[in-house]
């Protein structure tokens, strides 16, 4: 730890005065083992394993570098390649790997190392969640299909240090892609010899900044410094400790008695509170991601009617929400790609920069037209999952519905469920939310496609869609970004979603710490992280 | 007695098959599956999922799978901790679990048992009144009160002692944790003590005792506390194995690794065959920690014995 109290045979403790035990941060200590609390227990460290959720980010991430990573501010840079070349076309990727990239047992990283990795993310039997977020390679889906006849997988080893990625479409931001955990490499010395147990910890190698040596399930995973690693002399820390901690609360009470130096969550509640009493340790920042509520466009539901839709979405006081109700913590949402994505202007719906008495009238006006009245009230159902924030805002969406004459039916239910229900398409109205993968555009507006299995609503629109196509084939960044804003602009004109807020990303982090900087993505490498100098 | 125990222990095996049997079709009802959540996965991904884990085949197929696996010893692997089996997960949490709970029923009956019998013998005085009154309030304020107010006072504002975390079990880490758990169950025997030797001091083999001119400490000490046990053996047996497998809201707040959070989680999760590794565990317990009390009742009863 940064600062120790507990562990035997640390240095003494201070003695705070019980005034000062509310800004509780003892001494820092020598040792330099950094303690974080993540949001939840990863459930792998095999990518083809790992669930898709953002902890396993903040492990893995340490653990293993793909071709590419990502710098402090989270822009992506050459990592097990030092360089690479794009055919013209676009759509052929060679990568030239590191001479001295090795894995933490000494073995050099090769070119099979990602073959194999990207084998054992589309092969069925894995089942692998991020198979999806790699479909630009040439032949992955068909693979991960289970197709006979598909084609080569378009990941070729050239030589030992030459990796040949082929794509089935120029894909502008493959390279920021790489940076995802997903595209890490595996050892194939080790999968040869211990197939899918190679990540037991008395044999596992990574080729990241640290590699891990003990694991306790639900308790912690400890790693020390990889001394392989291409750039372990610029790695100040000497390991890293990761806890699981679901319980914020928990977490906080941790942080202030000094037992964790980074806490990867805070509950919005207790922001104001963090900002007066713990100041120099709270980190707010805007992130790539959103929060939005899927209105169903299925036949049967009053939502496929784009009056409803649009009254709907003039209706809702989105300063009200960010400031009232989530306490200043997050942004209101005006379209639904958040701002901060590169190559990319945030988009307004339609109506939004219109005052709240004119969109009350035009959004009573256009419910009118499509014939919902007193005595044709609009009913509606609105999904959310069972969170307190959640409640609050649905509870607020329906107090701003109603001077409309909209009844709304809250029902709320446990994660799980309420996905299953969105994705059966059993709602009106869907609470839903989407953190980027990847810096682009791309990852958000592809949920509105219509073969999208993130399309809750079932949005349908042929011109969106063909944007999206012609965007997936521009080579041209500028031209790709006119015609990916085209399209949020087609779906937001067409009302598609209710989006509500851009979520930000909330850390809690040792004063003490230096390397630390609030990105977009919420990545946050350890081997940047090092202790102050005293 | 062994005759009786053998029989006991057989008996226990229809039991556990229903229990088993009952949860795994249950949990199949709850709507929503392992692989729901926010990342909604594209129709082949969640194929190739259900394949992996068989959930893709018929439920009794299902069911026959999971009983073969489980005569020979196996629970199967974690549908949502995928590097661990349910096994290594079970092995590695119930020992903390154990460890939480057992001190913690340690503790409390170590403070327990003397405030009961003091409030008994000195009923109604002061002594009774303020045993009893704390009593009360130790059962009526729930764990997830009490538990981050000792990680705040203690941990955060005094520095004592960590607020969470369990550092291989170090000795510093335990003492919230057990103190936290142990106060209700000091405050349920201490009153069920309280009780039960008010009843066991009037009656008549005491009386008797009392007239033969023992004196009150060989009254109370060799002839009241045995009988006056029985009651609070009753009571130990589930509470004990409940109180092992761990308590979600202490793990939770103290970062606990124990399976106390593998019931709720699980569940939560939908993970299958941890839910139901948790279920067949707790259920043997439960079977053990009974017959253990059907045996300590003859060994502190003499009226009671098991031949048949």
């Amino acid at each position: 730890m940064l600062e120790s109290r507990y562990h035997a045979g640390r240095r003494h403790r201070l003695c705070l005065p019980l005034l000062l035990g509310m800004f509780a941060f003892a001494n820092t200590g020598l040792a330099a083992t950094l303690e974080i609390g993540i949001q939840g227990e990863p459930a792998s460290l095999d990518t083809a394993k790992i669930g898709g959720t953002t902890w396993e980010n903040d492990v893995l991430g340490d653990l293993f570098e793909g071709l590419v990573t990502l710098d402090p501010s989270g822009e992506y840079v050459p990592g097990a390649a030092s360089s690479w070349d794009v055919s013209d076309d676009g759509k052929v990727y060679t990568f030239h790997l590191r001479d001295d990239a090795n894995w933490s047992d000494g073995e050099p990283v090769i070119s099979v190392d990602f073959v194999l990795a990207f084998q054992r993310l589309f092969d069925p039997a894995n089942g692998a969640v991020y198979a999806s977020l790699f479909y630009p390679i040439r032949g992955a889906k068909a693979h991960t299909k289970g197709n006979t006849d598909a084609p080569d997988l378009g990941v070729e080893a050239v030589d030992a240090k030459t990796l040949k990625i082929t794509l089935d479409q120029p894909t502008p931001y493959f390279p920021t892609l790489l940076a995802h955990i997903a595209a890490s490499p595996v050892p194939s010395h080790l999968v040869e010899q211990f197939g899918n147990d190679w990540t037991q910890m008395d044999h596992i190698a990574t080729n990241g900044a640290f590699t891990p040596t003990s694991w306790v399930s639900h308790d912690h995973i400890a790693a020390r410094k990889n001394a392989e690693f291409h750039a372990a002399d610029d790695v100040a820390l000497d390991g890293v400790d990761y806890y699981p901690v679901e319980d914020r609360s928990a977490g906080l009470q941790r942080f202030r008695a000094g037992g964790l130096d980074i806490v990867r969550d805070f509950s919005p509640d207790r922001y104001q509170w963090l900002q007066q009493n713990l100041p120099d340790a709270v980190h707010l920042a805007p992130q790539l991601a959103n929060y939005y509520f899927a209105l169903n466009q299925r036949d049967g539901h009053p939502t496929a009617d784009k009056r409803v839709r649009e009254a709907l979405n003039l209706a809702i006081r989105r300063d009200v929400i960010a400031n009232q109700i989530m306490g200043d913590v997050v942004t209101p949402a005006s379209g639904f790609v958040p701002g901060g994505v590169s190559h990319y202007d945030a988009q307004t719906m339609p109506g939004l920069d219109q005052d709240t008495e004119s969109r009350a009238a035009k959004a009573k006006a256009l419910l009118e037209d499509a014939g919902y009245g007193p005595d044709h009230p609009l009913e509606l159902t609105l999904r959310y999952s069972t969170t307190e924030a959640n409640k609050r805002i649905a509870v607020a969406l329906a107090a701003m519905w109603k001077p409309l004459g909209v009844e709304t039916q809250l029902i709320n239910a446990e994660g799980a469920v309420h996905y299953a229900e969105l994705a059966a398409g059993n709602f009106d109205v869907g609470r839903g939310s989407w953190v980027a993968d990847f810096d682009d555009a791309s990852n958000f507006l592809g949920i509105l496609q219509s073969d999208s299995p993130k399309n809750y609503g079932g949005y349908q629109s042929d011109a969106f869609d063909q944007l999206m196509n012609q965007a997936s084939h521009e080579t041209d960044m500028d031209a790709r970004q006119q015609l990916l804003e085209q399209a949020e602009r087609q779906a937001l004109s067409d009302y598609a979603v209710a989006p509500i807020y851009v979520d930000v990303s909330r850390n809690l982090v040792n004063p003490k710490l230096d390397g630390w900087k609030d990105n977009a993505l919420n990545r946050h490498l350890s081997r940047y992280l090092q202790e102050r100098e005293q | 007695m062994l005759i009786y125990t053998l029989k006991r222990l057989l008996q226990a095996i229809p039991t556990l098959l229903i229990v088993i049997t009952i949860s795994f079709f249950l949990m199949r009802v709850a709507p929503g599956g392992p692989f729901d959540g926010e990342r909604q996965l594209p129709p082949e991904i969640e194929a190739n999922l259900m394949a992996a884990y068989h959930l893709d085949e018929p439920l009794p197929m299902q069911y026959l799978r999971y009983m073969g696996n489980l005569l020979q010893g196996d629970f199967g692997p974690s549908f949502k901790y995928k590097d661990f089996s349910v096994t290594e997960l079970i092995a590695q949490g119930f020992p903390v679990s154990l460890e939480i709970g057992g001190l913690a029923i340690l503790l409390a009956l170590l403070v327990g048992l003397p405030l009961g019998i003091a409030a008994a013998i000195k009923r109604n005085s002061t002594v009774d009144y303020v045993v009893m009154g704390t009593a009360l309030t130790g059962i009526a304020v729930p764990n997830f009160v009490l538990a981050p107010i000792f990680a705040l006072v203690f941990g955060v504002l005094l520095g004592w002692l960590p607020a969470g975390g369990w550092n291989g079990g170090a000795l510093p880490n335990l003492v919230l944790p057990v103190v936290a758990l142990s106060i209700q169950q000091i405050a349920y025997i201490a009153r069920m003590m309280r009780a039960s030797m008010i009843e066991v001091l009037g009656s008549h083999f005491i009386r008797t005792a009392r007239a033969k001119g023992l004196n009150e400490g060989e009254v109370i000490w060799r002839h009241a506390i045995r009988p006056a046990l029985l009651p609070v053996m009753s009571y130990l047996g589930p509470a004990i194995a409940g109180i092992i497998t761990g308590s979600v809201v202490i793990e939770q707040i103290f970062g606990i690794p124990g399976i106390g959070r593998y019931f709720v989680q699980g569940a939560l999760n939908r993970d299958y065959t941890l839910v139901m590794g948790t279920v067949v565990f707790y259920g043997v317990l439960i079977v053990l920690m009974n017959l253990i009390v059907d045996l300590l009742y003859s060994a502190l009863d003499p009226q009671i014995r098991y031949d048949d």
